[in-house]
């Protein structure tokens, strides 16, 4: 057995950037299917245009168009592709130099082996077959074959072809960013989940001060020492304090309202998030006792939502003094 | 005054390494004789998106002890920088001593494309270019160029890995010889694996102290003598990517005249050739005897290893005079140079 539990995780989020006003130009450009660079202060063309000058810092003004055919200056083998890359087999990464550029635009190029890629061979753009003002408008770059080597580059739809709301300015981007990770718990949060899935609730004491953590810590907060010492915890507890729940939400699982609590185990020196149900929402208060409402035993994991939720105990009120240092 | 670190290629623990924190800390502690109570300033370097949690960085504080509240901070990037945070915390007069350490669990995720985030957002992420990648472009670049060849990057691999020997806390290590290096298949043209840092989980930290307060903890301290950081533009395109200009600028800044050693953070083979350009380090300067990042390479502790590594040498009295630099950002894009010294 691992000495850790994990578990696959992905995080994403679509980015949304304004653009301003010279990326907004270029992608713009992308999306009209012409590609603009801009022209610096020493008279050099970069592409894309900087958006502010790297001499005098001086937001960039001077726009021109450059080629859809280019050079390529630098290139690098891409064997393993990894999601969201510009293919997803085996590819070039090239820096391109466009005709009527100085600097270089970084890209993929599609060709089939490290063998069909060289420095200063002749490449030219691949258009997406739908572009929306964004760098993934090239698709990307191809060979420019070699009997067309003076021929233009691939012809692309004008924006008078596109119709009308097509010529408005490019103002934002959007970019979906996706990571996946195997997630794994610490030994202590671990050995807490393990529990979990046994019906036990354990918790981590520190060596120096004693406290009980639950869920566990792998160091003391306090004193910034290993939690050595498992501890085994009782199911009844505490409502340290809480909130009633009106709003509703994305993902939420109980219907407004409801309460959601700190939860003082007895023997734990923290207090814990759980719902509190099987009474009214504004019969919920401070030191009232509560205990765990389990989920049948089949349907126990290694998690947390084994709790179903804390209901009242019906025992009086704990006093305040009990659990003031814990708010 | 102290320095602790862990590495391997797999941590099999949280990604906010607290567990792998408290033994650190403690090594720490034990070789200065400092308590956490001691130390006045703490700076931590990290980023949430290697392993894929939130506030890590705030989960990590257990490590460190923060009731009551400490003095603390926390930088995105390589703990060197989180050490140059703490020097000029020092330097202000409101403390006398710190503890900085960093942490990374690199094998969570797919690293080479996690890192496609600190690009330009706008022309370059959405293409998820991998580190891998870019630095094949700038290798090609100066190969092409005839700045460096396969024979003098293997060259480098083949000291790294020969040095990774006597290193306990290097992943990777066994020379052999450039021929033989080079007789090893490509993987990313023109690099190949041996080029490429391994993907390496880790921590580490550096305990620092002003004046007199340092030779409390040890005899023989590595003085810092220059720190300095700077950034090039993001865009590759509108720069020499054979050259480095802000490792040049930050090497000047911190002053390079006498050092005898220098622990370079350079994840592919040839960006050492360009740091040894740009910081002027001739024949006679020792480079990287820890073996360097080619032989471990842990996200946000690599430099500040580089820079425990070198202190060292001045502590065991191997080098008076010493280097530790630090790189962050795509090929070599942000570069940090910290000269220390031994003093009579």
């Amino acid at each position: 057995m691992a000495r850790t539990l994990q578990a696959p995780v992905t995080v994403a989020f679509d980015y949304t950037r304004s653009t301003g006003p010279v990326l907004g130009r270029f992608f713009t450009g992308l999306r009209d299917g012409v590609i603009v660079g801009g022209r610096t202060s020493s008279g050099r063309v970069l592409v894309p245009p900087p958006e502010f000058d790297p001499d005098t810092h001086e937001q960039t003004t001077d726009f021109v168009e450059v080629s859809t055919v280019g050079t390529v200056t630098a290139w690098s083998w891409c064997p393993e592709p990894v999601a969201g890359q510009p293919l997803d087999r085996p590819f070039a990464w090239v820096q391109v130099k466009l005709d009527g550029a100085d600097g270089t635009l970084l890209h993929a190029l599609d060709v089939p082996s490290p063998d069909d890629v060289e420095t200063g061979m002749r490449v030219q753009v691949r258009w997406a077959g739908e572009r929306v003002g964004a760098i993934t408008d090239i698709s990307c770059f191809e060979a420019v074959p070699v009997v067309e080597q003076r021929a233009p580059a691939s012809v692309v739809e004008t924006p008078e072809d596109a119709q009308g709301a097509a010529t408005d300015p490019v103002t934002g981007i959007i970019t979906p960013v996706e990571l996946d990770y195997l997630y794994a718990a610490s030994p202590e949060e671990s050995a807490f989940y393990r529990g979990l899935e046994e019906g036990r609730i354990i918790g981590q004491r520190c060596p120096v001060c004693h406290k009980v953590y639950v869920p566990p810590r792998s160091a003391c907060p306090v004193d910034g020492v290993a939690t050595t010492d498992e501890v085994e915890l009782g199911h009844t507890g505490t409502v340290t304090t809480f909130c009633i729940v009106n709003v509703p939400f994305l993902g939420q699982k109980i219907t407004p309202p409801y309460v959601s609590a700190y939860v003082l185990l007895d023997g734990a020196d923290i207090a814990f998030l759980h719902l509190i149900l099987d009474i009214p929402a504004e019969e919920v208060r401070m030191g009232m006792r509560v205990e765990a409402v389990w989920k049948p035993r089949e349907e126990w994991g290694t998690t947390i939502e084994n709790i179903s939720h804390f209901r009242p105990t019906g025992e009086p009120d704990a006093d305040f003094e009990t659990y003031k240092v814990h708010l | 005054m102290g320095f602790a670190q862990r590495q391997m290629p797999e941590f099999d623990g949280s990604p906010t390494c607290v567990e792998l924190l408290v033994p650190i800390l403690a090594e720490c502690y034990e070789q200065t004789g400092f308590t956490r109570k001691d130390i006045g300033f703490w700076c931590s370097g990290s980023s949430d998106y290697l392993a894929g949690r939130s506030f890590s960085f705030v989960s990590a504080v257990d490590a460190i002890g923060v009731l009551p509240p400490v003095n603390e901070s926390h930088v995105e990037m390589d703990a060197a920088w989180a050490l140059y945070e703490a020097w000029i915390k020092i330097q202000t007069g409101e403390v006398d001593t710190a503890l900085v350490y960093g942490f990374g669990k690199s094998s969570a995720g797919v690293l080479r494309r996690t890192l496609a985030l600190q690009l330009d957002p706008y022309t370059m992420t959405p293409l998820w270019p991998d580190t891998v990648s870019l630095a094949g472009l700038q290798a090609r670049a100066g190969i092409d160029a005839g700045v460096w060849d396969e024979q003098a990057m293997a060259g480098v691999v083949n000291r790294s890995l020969t040095d990774a020997e006597k290193n306990e806390y290097a992943i990777r290590k066994g020379g052999s010889s450039v021929d033989e290096l080079l007789a090893r298949p490509m993987y990313a043209d023109p690099l190949r694996k041996h080029d490429c840092a391994p993907v390496t989980d880790g921590a580490a930290a550096i305990v620092l102290a002003a004046g007199e307060r340092a030779y409390d903890a040890t005899e023989r301290p590595a003085w810092i003598s220059g720190f300095a950081h700077s950034a090039d533009a993001l865009q590759l395109g509108g720069r020499d990517l054979t050259r480095s200009p802000s490792a040049a600028r930050a090497g000047e800044a911190a002053g390079l005249d006498g050092v005898e050693l220098a622990e370079l953070h350079a994840p592919f083979s040839h960006q050492e050739l360009i740091l040894r350009r740009e910081l002027d380090l001739g024949d006679d300067v020792r480079i990287n005897p820890s073996g360097g990042a080619l032989v471990s390479n842990p996200m946000f502790t690599s430099g500040l290893n580089r820079i425990g590594e070198a202190a060292r040498r001045v502590w065991d009295g191997s080098a008076s005079r010493v280097l530790g630099h630090a790189t962050s950002g795509p090929a070599l894009q942000q570069n940090l140079v910290c000269t220390m010294e031994g003093r009579v």
